[in-house]
């Protein structure tokens, strides 16, 4: 094969439902892929898996797989790769081939890839001279060992490599380094070793370009209204990597879509949640993005090149959520002169009302928007506005001292000063939060586990 | 004419984060561009632009194939995405704020706009 087209169609889990359909139709794709896990989606698949043993997966996904029952009927070359497996990828593989048996599709051949999960063997691998010390803070796990909530290993493309080896049309994982959606296909197609670690990188920055769906063609883009002509996005064509046997990539969007695909939104994409760029360090490579070019070489059409590789690290990046209390949020919009003023004011009313109560809260913030607080001193001096919306969020280990916080907005409009409205709707409820703890394991202590069958086979 | 000129005039910009730490990519328009804000565009100055974000240990490292420097800011989120009590809990707008920035005007401006 010369070269493959791998478009991606989601960024997040809660993405535009019709972008994958839309993308298969007019894209021409080899292969479509659909990235579903931020940092902490998984302890929410974590939680709803304890609740129900046959949950713990991207809900979308089946969804998805329904609108794409005409795609796979008229394109039987189409592959699907995505990580909406989350804590239960044998759960997703088999709700999605209910909706293929339904759509007479049950020979399509489904893959769910696993092994990501390090939770159940945490103790075993803590025994076997694995620290899981948090990356950001240095501080030991025996901290946070009682409240655990989510422990994945980011496994690389060899689980979904393999199962495109097995001839599976629809691979899904769990928690995968967003790339290697993207590498798994290229080293599948090209035959690429272990060792390319030039193609691995360049599929890498491939993958990292397309993974957030949109922000490669034209959303996010800080350029969006350059000269007084913004650019029409209602209709935003999802991005597609076009990647040939050496790695060369041309990143390209369907035809007569809204956005773009420039120079200027490929590189804003490039710059995107990066850390030092000569070591962008994924399971499958250590990639150097710091040399690479992109050139427009057509309309909607940018080449990229220059991508270096290195060996890969011997450790998996896992990512961990702790249970940490709870959260509330509040919001009133408060009119007039001195608008921002009165509503810190308005602010302060509230948390002393709480602390009145007899309940001190942990951590509190008093937030006036549109009086720049989205960053604070970070904007340039502007008129006053006439309205602004007061925000008040706390932290706190109990829910009911929260829900006490909570009932301190309403009142404000009778008791607080002129100029608070803004409270309609229901009254904000606590939320549980799920903390953040980066750490590493041993390649050595996690194995993918691959399972390939026909849908007309895959039984909850 | 004003001896100020603010960043966006040669450049673009995006933010994000990961974990508690946040990065903002910025992006000159054109090579002259880039080299005006490799002596400008230093640490030091994005520090002092997010000063009440209180930022420690500021890196910068660079992209010259795009013409880009990342600036990466540990711990300036509240504790990220699910932790911060701010509103921008991952840091989508810091590239903005960072885009208003006033900089000395450069003799060169006219080599450093867009096309």
């Amino acid at each position: 094969m010369t070269n493959i087209r791998i478009g991606n169609a989601a960024g997040f889990w809660g993405d535009n439902l019709d972008a994958p359909h839309l993308l298969c139709e007019a894209g021409r794709l080899d292969y479509l892929t659909l990235e579903y896990l931020a940092e902490l989606t998984l302890s929410i698949l974590a939680h709803l898996k304890s609740r129900d043993a046959n949950a713990g997966y991207v809900t979308d996904f089946p969804t998805v797989v329904e609108s794409l029952v005409p795609s796979l009927k008229s394109q039987p070359g189409l592959k699907i790769v995505t990580n909406a497996g989350g804590m239960n990828p044998r759960g997703c593989a088999a709700a999605v081939s209910a909706v293929l048996r339904q759509a007479g599709l049950g020979t399509l051949r489904v893959a769910a890839v696993a092994g990501d999960d390090v939770l159940p063997e945490l103790d075993a691998h803590l025994a076997a001279g694995q620290p899981l010390t948090n990356l950001e803070t240095g501080r030991p796990l025996e901290e946070i060992r009682s409240d655990i909530a989510s422990a994945n290993a980011y496994l690389g493309a060899a689980g979904i490599v393999e199962a495109l080896r097995q001839e599976a049309q629809i691979v899904i994982t769990g928690r995968v380094a967003d790339a290697s959606l993207t590498v798994g296909p290229a080293v599948h197609e090209f035959g690429w070793d272990w060792q390319d670690w030039d193609p691995l990188a360049a599929a890498t920055v491939a993958g990292h370009i397309i993974e957030c769906g949109a922000q490669a063609t034209g959303g996010m883009c800080s350029d969006w209204d350059r000269g007084n002509s913004p650019l029409p996005l209602a209709a935003v064509g999802y991005p597609i990597a076009e990647i040939a046997a050496d790695g060369a990539t041309v990143i390209t969007k369907p035809p007569r879509t809204d956005g773009a695909v420039t120079v200027a939104t490929v590189a804003e994409q490039l710059v995107y949640e990066i850390g030092d760029p000569a070591h962008y360090l994924t399971p499958d490579v250590d990639a150097d993005f710091s040399h690479v070019a992109l050139s427009q070489i057509g309309e909607d059409r940018v080449a990229v090149t220059g991508a270096r590789g290195a060996a890969a690290p011997e450790t998996y990046k896992v990512s961990l959520a702790y249970r940490d209390g709870y959260m509330a949020s509040g919001t009133l919009v408060i009119c007039g002169h001195n608008a921002v003023e009165k509503a810190r004011a308005c602010g302060q009313i509230i948390l002393d009302r709480v602390a009145r109560a007899g309940i001190q809260l942990q951590r509190t913030n008093i937030e006036a928007l549109g009086g720049g607080d989205s960053v604070p001193g970070g904007w340039p001096d502007a008129s006053p506005p006439w309205e602004v919306v007061l925000r008040v969020t706390a932290h706190d280990p109990s829910k009911q001292n929260l829900e006490r916080f909570l009932r301190e907005f309403a009142p404000l409009v009778t008791a607080g000063p002129a100029g608070v409205t803004g409270y309609t709707g229901p009254r904000p409820k606590p939320y549980p939060v799920m903390a953040y703890w980066p750490t590493l394991i041993s390649k050595s202590r996690v194995v993918p586990q691959v399972q390939v069958q026909a849908a007309g086979d895959w039984t909850p | 004419m004003s001896d100020t000129i603010s960043l966006k005039d040669i450049a673009h910009a995006r933010s994000g984060d990961k974990g508690n730490a946040a990065n903002i990519g910025v992006i000159a328009y054109t090579d002259a561009g880039y080299a005006f804000l490799e002596q400008e565009l230093t640490p030091q100055r994005i520090a002092e632009h997010l000063a009440e974000l209180r930022p420690q240990g500021i890196r910068r490292y660079m992209l010259p194939g795009i013409r880009a420097m990342n600036f990466v800011l540990p711990g300036i989120l509240d504790g990220g995405a699910s932790r911060s009590l701010r509103i921008d809990s991952q840091g989508k707008v810091l590239a903005l704020s960072v885009l208003e920035m006033k900089l000395p005007r450069p003799e060169n401006l006219a080599d450093m706009r867009p096309d």
